[in-house]
């Protein structure tokens, strides 16, 4: 159901590394807990984020949720197709919906955060 | 501990995400919000509204005593009518909105909200004068709501309203029929709470998941699914009807509420008369009023609304209108507060968003089609 090359978190975010890159979105199991998603609020380009910082706001027909940043470095692009149209995000929460690119400061960090192993892990917990 | 409805084994079959709504295990989804909103807008969709509560008055006295616990007209209605209505406690503050089914004036039946079933039977049971029977029948009870613009014609091509397609074809909005089903009674009614042509059917509960696997199998050419609590909220929002414990709650008048069109000062005494009278005499402190959001933002309850930054009220329901395609809230404000007043806004978490007052409905309903 998710992608085993992506690193996760406990607020169901995902990151794909590409060099100094992390590709940020939100999992599938946060897009079926959220339902649809109606706006989206990031941050600006250039903006400095730290790891856990809340960053943005997803906003649901029944829900909101944060979106907290599972790195620390500079945010280098933010995808302008789900601020549009987030529906984007619930069709495609790992490819076309990514969320934000952020050039890492401290590639270290990633070691904290879940592998696709332990975040199968965790969602099971969650369904206990 | 969560209740299940009789219908429960059919919403984990249509794969329903189940979450407790006043003590039941409900289906808040199926296919996804916006999905079942706009199938109940176009075509027809099916809503396990088993939860509600059924409280049954009956006796000599049952008329006389149900149109002295709520504040819409019982003993003007006619058999096989239904009114809306509110029971106010004696301040004029709303206990619950329901729904009054007036079989006969020795039979009456009221539907109210799940999470006030236990209140309004215990007000009641300690209100009844001899002559009257007071019943909670809401456990034996499964009820199914049937709306959308396809509604009429899938009852009509069903087995199940077969004894009745005649009377089904003529049934007026507001109305209801009874008829017998394999040994137990039903009521089909012509309400909902979508704004769209609909039908509620109430039945004995052990019979309520074959009934509804009948009509929803039936009417899948014309695009019948199971419906979800979100979209029952969304769906009831657009038209502005009101949802206890967002609009209404026993701090809040139905003058205020908008719901003066239900309050009778003249028929007689009824709980809460009073106190109403009253208020209506000095006007209700706040008033409700509709809301769109100039900026990005989804408004939601309890958010404070602002005058140029001042508070002047709360949001009461808020949501992205699937129809209209635009942030909306319900929201109670002074009632000072000018028709025409500019300066509005939303507090979302500490950020002031522009808002317009817009009238509402923000939903024509289509009730009458």
């Amino acid at each position: 159901m998710f992608p085993e090359e992506c690193k996760y978190t406990k607020e169901h975010e995902w990151v794909f590394v590409e060099g100094d890159t992390a590709v940020i979105g939100i999992s599938d199991y946060a897009t079926g807990e959220l339902g649809d998603i109606v706006y989206i609020e990031l941050p600006d380009e250039g903006s400095q984020v730290h790891q856990m910082d809340p960053i943005g706001t997803i906003e649901a027909v029944k829900t909101v949720a944060e979106l907290f940043s599972p790195v620390t470095g500079e945010i280098v692009e933010v995808n302008e197709a789900i601020i549009a149209n987030p529906e984007i995000v619930n069709k495609d929460p790992y490819e076309e919906g990514w969320f934000i690119k952020v050039k890492l400061t401290d590639p270290e960090e990633l070691d904290v955060l879940f592998s696709h192993e332990e975040y199968a892990e965790f969602l099971g917990e969650q369904e206990e | 501990m969560a209740l299940k409805t009789p219908l429960y084994d059919s919403h984990v079959e249509w794969r329903g995400r189940m979450v407790d709504f006043a003590g039941f295990m409900m289906p808040v989804s199926f296919e996804g919000i916006v999905a079942e909103h706009e199938r109940v807008r176009s075509q027809v969709g099916f809503f396990d509204v088993s939860h509600m509560g059924e409280i049954e008055i009956t006796g000599p006295a049952a008329e006389e005593f149900a149109d002295y616990v709520v504040s819409n007209r019982v003993k003007k209605m006619v058999p096989g009518q239904i009114c809306y209505t509110v029971c106010c406690n004696d301040g004029g503050h709303v206990l619950d909105d329901l729904l009054v089914y007036k079989h006969s004036a020795e039979r009456v039946l009221m539907v109210v909200n799940a999470v006030n079933t236990k209140k309004i039977f215990k007000h009641l049971s300690a209100l009844r004068r001899d002559g009257v029977r007071v019943d909670n029948r809401s456990g034996q009870i499964g009820q199914i709501a049937v709306q959308g613009p396809a509604s009429r014609d899938l009852l009509l091509e069903s087995e199940f309203c077969a004894p009745v397609r005649e009377a089904l074809r003529n049934l007026e909005y507001y109305r209801f029929l009874t008829f017998d089903y394999r040994g137990g009674e039903v009521i089909l009614s012509r309400t909902g709470y979508t704004g769209e042509l609909g039908y509620e059917i109430y039945l004995q509960a052990e019979k309520a998941g074959a009934v509804w696997d009948e009509l929803l199998e039936g009417g899948r050419e014309r695009g019948a699914a199971p419906i979800g609590l979100g979209a029952r909220d969304t769906l009831r929002f657009e038209p502005a009807y009101c949802l206890y414990g967002h609009e209404l709650d026993e701090s809040i008048s139905p003058l205020e509420a908008g719901l003066s069109w239900v309050v009778k000062l003249k028929k007689g005494d009824f709980i809460g008369r009073e106190a109403l009278l009253v208020e209506k005499e000095n006007g209700p402190e706040r008033k409700l009023i509709g809301l769109e959001l100039k900026d990005r933002g989804i408004p939601r309850q309890g958010f404070p609304v602002l005058q140029e930054g001042k508070e002047v009220g709360r949001v009461t329901s808020g949501t992205f209108s699937p129809t209209l395609r635009k942030a909306l809230a319900l929201a109670l404000v002074k009632r000072s507060l000018p028709q025409e007043a500019g300066g509005l806004a939303v507090d979302i978490r500490g950020k002031g968003v522009p808002a317009q007052r817009i009238p509402i409905p923000f939903y024509q309903s289509h009730v009458n089609d």
